[in-house]
């Protein structure tokens, strides 16, 4: 090979390097600049209900002020699936700017179950991935919980209650704790194997 | 005009001693002075009692022996239902709201909970940890 060709081909790579840095590195800023709570909050359709609430919730205002933004629960950490997240949610800025279907609270409040249902939906089939990113079994102190938690969070009861492996996940019975219930909520909801 | 002298003493004396008196009360403000801020209360926590809290009377509406503070009971939304519900009551280990409390004012049975129920904590209240403020000798009927 000529010398000049070797030369083109360095060049070409450094150039390829240095531009993949920066436009993955850029890449990944990007995305987290719009994970962030203010970000989220910069509609007013997410700042005036959902956030509103949350704020009454034990998710922002608790005893020792650790608390949860909304990408903590909304967007999941693992790469693959934040990316899916990420674009599903052009589906959300196409409702914002498009169709208005939730700009006012009282447009909120009618398509309140129907997106509820999608949270819980997605919840319920990733095993409550977004709560375990903070919530786990080996962490929790049962003693330390008022006794229905701590019997419901207990392995051994469920063996002893239908002789199988706890098969119900944190959404199963924690609808409704970061964000008011929708209008018609049914309690039995809340309560797997019953209803 | 002697009459109106005399009058007018009467309600000067009634006045004075009167306001005498009323400065002799120790009123529930403790002897403070109207002008001085509030003492900040204490705090205190909502009790958390198991097994619940015993009735003082047979028809008192049981008090809540558990924390309330995160529940919601709006128009939308009741989530003391969540457990207390006809549905649910026996998975959540739960008392039942009373058969009462699913009927009308015109004796209708309802399905969910009557409207003039709804609001929980208009009748159970939820009880702190906190000492009698005064010494109290009352015995609940047993």
């Amino acid at each position: 090979m000529a010398t000049g060709a070797k030369k083109g081909v360095l060049g070409l790579l450094v150039i390829g390097i240095v531009g993949g840095i920066v436009l993955w590195g850029g890449f990944n800023w990007a995305m987290d600049m719009t994970n962030t709570e203010k970000f989220c909050i910069s509609c007013h359709e997410m700042k005036a209900t959902p956030f509103a609430e949350l704020e009454e919730t034990v998710h922002f205002t608790n005893r020792t002020g650790v608390r949860a933004t909304c990408p903590d629960c909304h967007v999941p950490r693992p790469w693959i699936h934040k990316i899916v997240r990420k674009i599903q949610a052009s589906n959300e800025l196409y409702h914002h700017f498009v169709t208005g279907d939730v700009d006012t609270p009282e447009k909120y409040e009618a398509k309140r179950m129907e997106l509820a249902q999608h949270v819980w939906a997605s919840m319920k089939k990733t095993d409550s991935r977004e709560c375990r990113n903070c919530h786990k079994f080996q962490s929790m102190d049962l003693e330390k919980q008022e006794s229905r938690g701590a019997d419901a969070h207990d392995p051994y009861y469920w063996e002893a209650v239908d002789g199988k492996e706890p098969s119900y996940t944190c959404i199963d019975c924690h609808k409704g704790i970061a964000h008011a219930l929708p209008e018609g909520f049914d309690p039995t909801w809340n309560t797997p194997g019953e209803g | 005009m002697k009459k109106r002298i005399v009058t007018l003493l009467a309600v000067c004396a009634v006045i004075f001693t009167g306001g005498a008196i009323a400065g002799a009360v120790d009123s529930l403000r403790m002897g403070q002075d109207l002008q001085d801020n509030a003492k900040e209360p204490a705090k205190k926590k909502q009790a958390v009692v198991q097994g619940g809290i015993e009735r003082s009377y047979k028809i008192q509406p049981p008090a809540i022996p558990h924390k309330i503070d995160k529940d919601r009971i709006d128009l939308k939304a009741n989530t003391c239902m969540n457990c207390h519900s006809e549905k649910t009551y026996k998975q959540k280990n739960a008392p039942k709201a009373g058969e009462s409390h699913y009927t009308d004012r015109d004796g209708k049975v309802t399905e969910t909970v009557a409207s003039r129920r709804y609001f929980c904590n208009q009748c159970h209240a939820p009880q702190v940890v906190a000492e009698p403020l005064v010494e109290n000798t009352f015995q609940g009927a047993k």
